[in-house]
């Protein structure tokens, strides 16, 4: 196990640095030039210049990048070109606040998404069923920011139960942070728990169609020992790897969701960094990025090795 | 194994046994299921009897209605089957029981192994675990039933390691059975998953649950099919051991005519969901009466090779189209215009008596039963009226068929 786990570490070194590379060349060669924009259409092409200097722009490309990763390796992801603020304390500030959006609305659509899509196998073609199905379908097709701005105008505007968006961490005041935080995570998590229902149910209804299901029944167990102890764990091995693949979806619209609900996140870092061209928050941006979804995955084998035994740690 | 009451008491109401009062007798059981194209009758009219102790033989090929038949007696089919018919269990009438009713005898008084071990055990729970559950689920250990926590989902996903040691004394008894069905090392391999033991090894932890709570019957779906001949041969002789041990009584499913030959005691040969032929194994073996059943013998090699293998030509009809009159008329050799009326009754024979065709007996119709009590019994119209046949020169000596072969 521990073994495994060192291996996969290990396994990051190389995906992050060929994620480095790819970031670099791609905000190097396709953005727009950014010492431009920082200084606007009044600049000289002397002030250009000089700023260009000054920001290392006139080093080759590979001096360039071998001495960015050499800092990122000493925890120095550069300073911004706009701001001028140190990029590893604007990742430190906002990631947090991207990782509990993200990981609330995971949390909350698999404890959502499962337990429906476990009612609707057990009780199929039943009004449960039917039910949790034009939900999960509706859930599926309206998009994430179109639900967020209904979520606001209806319970902060029309209701005022809610704030309207904002942030405050829920460990600084566990109250106030939450109650921010719940339309940000049905917002974002309603498509996912969708998905995670469909998934569950349609997994479900197939493991009760295998043999050793059979095998339990012929035993004379009870339904509920059936389902629970030898369906359920089955059932959910499919569930996870969908999960996985759509725990990054979650990253990615927490970008659109930190925008409408003013969360000032690692989304809008990113939205911000993008249009502003600052190539070195970009740069930062991205490794993060790689180095989160490797996490994630990394995190959803060890959850199906342990689900299914017959995947073994080597 | 300890010798413990229940296998005394079995082996005696073994002995005791009348053969008027079968273990298991099912009834003119059909069975249909339905369809987008209507219903679909998978076995009709099937009558069968199994008396304590005894290991009966069905046997059939692939699409026969062999594990339908077995499945209806569990009540394992889906609900799109409709079951029609008697099946009696030791005075229980089991097509009137519900779930709950039934659930104490599935497992307990009868059990089932199946084809493929593999699928049919969970993958991920411990071999070892789901031999315990039956015992704790039917054996009324003090402090050892399905816990709550057991059926709790979320608490069943946390699958603690130290469950089948809190209960002390079934898992005792898994432990014993795995050693009694020759699991090597059972104190370490009651903890391994089915994916880690070898297919050899998963029957014989399929037999160890199916037994674990001595069984009065016990069904055994074409239990060696997937497996090697040399292993094939360890799990029949265990399967025979442990039933001259605790009394069980066996249905064997098989499609293979030499293992039917090894284990059975009495045969019914299946052909697309009906009984063709019932009779002793020896007596079936050495004197078929049913051309079906000719049929299959002639399709087992024997070693010396002096028999030609003699394969059937043609598949099981379709069960939405099948034929009226005997279903196995289109492949049948000695097929007349009789065949095409109703499917014949059951015709007791004996093994001296010869075929004979209807169109030498001038008569297209089905004739009548005759001899009723016999054991061995063949649902064939040339088996019709022989008695009267035999006596009339020039018929016992036709070319249609010489039943006993060259045995």
């Amino acid at each position: 196990m521990y073994r495994y786990v060192l291996k996969r570490l290990a396994q990051y070194v190389p995906v992050l640095i060929g994620v480095s590379v790819i970031a670099f060349l791609l905000v190097h060669v396709l953005s727009g030039d950014p010492v431009r924009t920082m200084l606007g259409t009044g600049a000289t092409e002397e002030q250009v210049e000089h700023v260009r200097t000054q920001l290392g722009l006139n080093a080759p490309l590979h001096v360039r990048y071998l001495s960015w990763l050499a800092g990122v390796l000493g925890g120095d992801f550069g300073r911004s070109i706009m701001s001028g603020e140190s990029v590893s304390s604007l990742i430190l500030t906002t990631l947090p606040r991207t990782l509990w959006l993200a990981f609330g609305a995971a949390v909350l659509s698999i404890g959502i998404g499962i337990p429906a899509g476990v009612v609707s196998a057990v009780h199929r073609y039943s009004k449960w069923d039917y039910g949790a199905t034009l939900l999960a379908f509706g859930g599926i097709s309206i998009p994430n920011f179109f639900l967020g701005i209904v979520l606001i105008l209806l319970f902060a505007e029309h209701l005022a139960w809610l704030p309207s968006g904002g942030y405050v961490s829920p460990l600084a005041d566990p109250v106030e942070g939450f109650r921010r935080l719940i339309l940000p995570w049905i917002a974002l998590g309603t498509a996912l728990a969708s998905i995670v229902m469909r998934m569950m149910r349609s997994s479900l209804l197939e493991v009760m169609n295998d043999q050793y299901i059979e095998t339990a029944t012929a035993k004379g167990l009870t339904r509920d020992l059936i389902r629970n102890k030898h369906a359920i764990a089955n059932a959910l091995i499919p569930t996870v790897t969908i999960v996985g693949l759509n725990v990054g979806y979650l990253l990615g619209g927490a970008i659109v969701i930190e925008e409408i609900f003013a969360i000032p996140g690692f989304g809008q870092l990113t939205l911000n960094a993008v249009l502003n061209r600052d190539f070195v928050v970009l740069q930062g941006v991205l490794l993060v990025t790689a180095f989160l979804f490797t996490s994630v995955n990394f995190i959803v084998d060890l959850v199906y090795a342990y689900l299914d035994p017959r995947i073994t740690y080597e | 194994m300890t010798a413990d009451p229940s296998i005394t008491s079995n082996g005696e109401s073994e002995a005791k046994h009348s053969p008027s009062e079968p273990l298991l007798s099912v009834d003119g059981l059909s069975v249909q299921f339905q369809s987008l194209d209507g219903p679909i009758e998978a076995v009709s009219d099937i009558d069968i009897r199994i008396n304590r102790g005894e290991t009966l033989g069905l046997v059939g090929e692939s699409g026969s209605g062999k594990s339908v038949t077995a499945r209806s007696i569990l009540r394992l089919l889906d609900s799109s089957a409709s079951l029609d018919g008697r099946i009696h269990f030791d005075d229980t009438d089991l097509l009137a029981l519900d779930e709950a009713e039934l659930r104490p005898i599935r497992g307990n008084r009868i059990s089932m192994i199946f084809q493929d071990a593999g699928a049919a055990l969970n993958p991920v729970l411990t071999v070892g675990d789901q031999v315990s559950e039956t015992i704790r689920m039917h054996q009324d250990i003090p402090g050892e039933g399905i816990s709550g926590v057991e059926r709790n989902a979320l608490t069943s996903l946390l699958r603690p390691t130290d469950w089948p040691k809190r209960f002390e004394e079934s898992w005792a008894r898994t432990i014993e059975l795995f050693d009694r069905v020759g699991i090597p090392e059972p104190d370490r391999r009651a903890f391994e998953y089915p994916h880690e033991y070898s297919g050899g090894m998963r029957q014989r932890a399929m037999i160890a649950m199916a037994l674990s709570c001595r069984p009065e019957l016990l069904i055994a779906d074409e239990p060696t099919t997937a497996l090697d001949v040399t292993i094939e041969a360890g799990i029949l002789d265990l399967i025979e051991e442990l039933q001259a041990e605790f009394g069980t009584a066996v249905l064997f499913i098989t499609h293979d005519m030499g293992v039917i030959n090894e284990v059975a005691d009495r045969v019914v040969v299946m052909y697309a969901g009906r009984i063709v032929e019932t009779g002793p194994t020896r007596e079936l073996f050495e004197h078929p009466k049913h051309p079906y059943t000719e049929a299959l013998l002639d399709s087992v090699p024997t070693l010396d090779g002096t028999e030609s293998l003699d394969p059937l030509s043609g598949n099981v009809p379709d069960p939405q189209n099948r034929p009226s009159g005997c279903p196995f008329r289109d492949r049948c050799p000695e097929a007349n215009a009789a065949c095409d009326g109703r499917f014949p009754p059951a015709y007791g024979v004996h093994p001296e008596d010869e075929p004979a065709t209807v169109s030498e007996r001038g008569s297209t119709t089905v004739p009548e039963p005759r001899r009723d009590g016999s054991d061995h019994a063949t649902r064939c119209v040339l088996y019709g009226d022989v008695d009267v046949l035999q006596h009339e020169p020039g018929l016992s000596g036709s070319s249609t068929a010489e039943p006993e072969g060259d045995k």
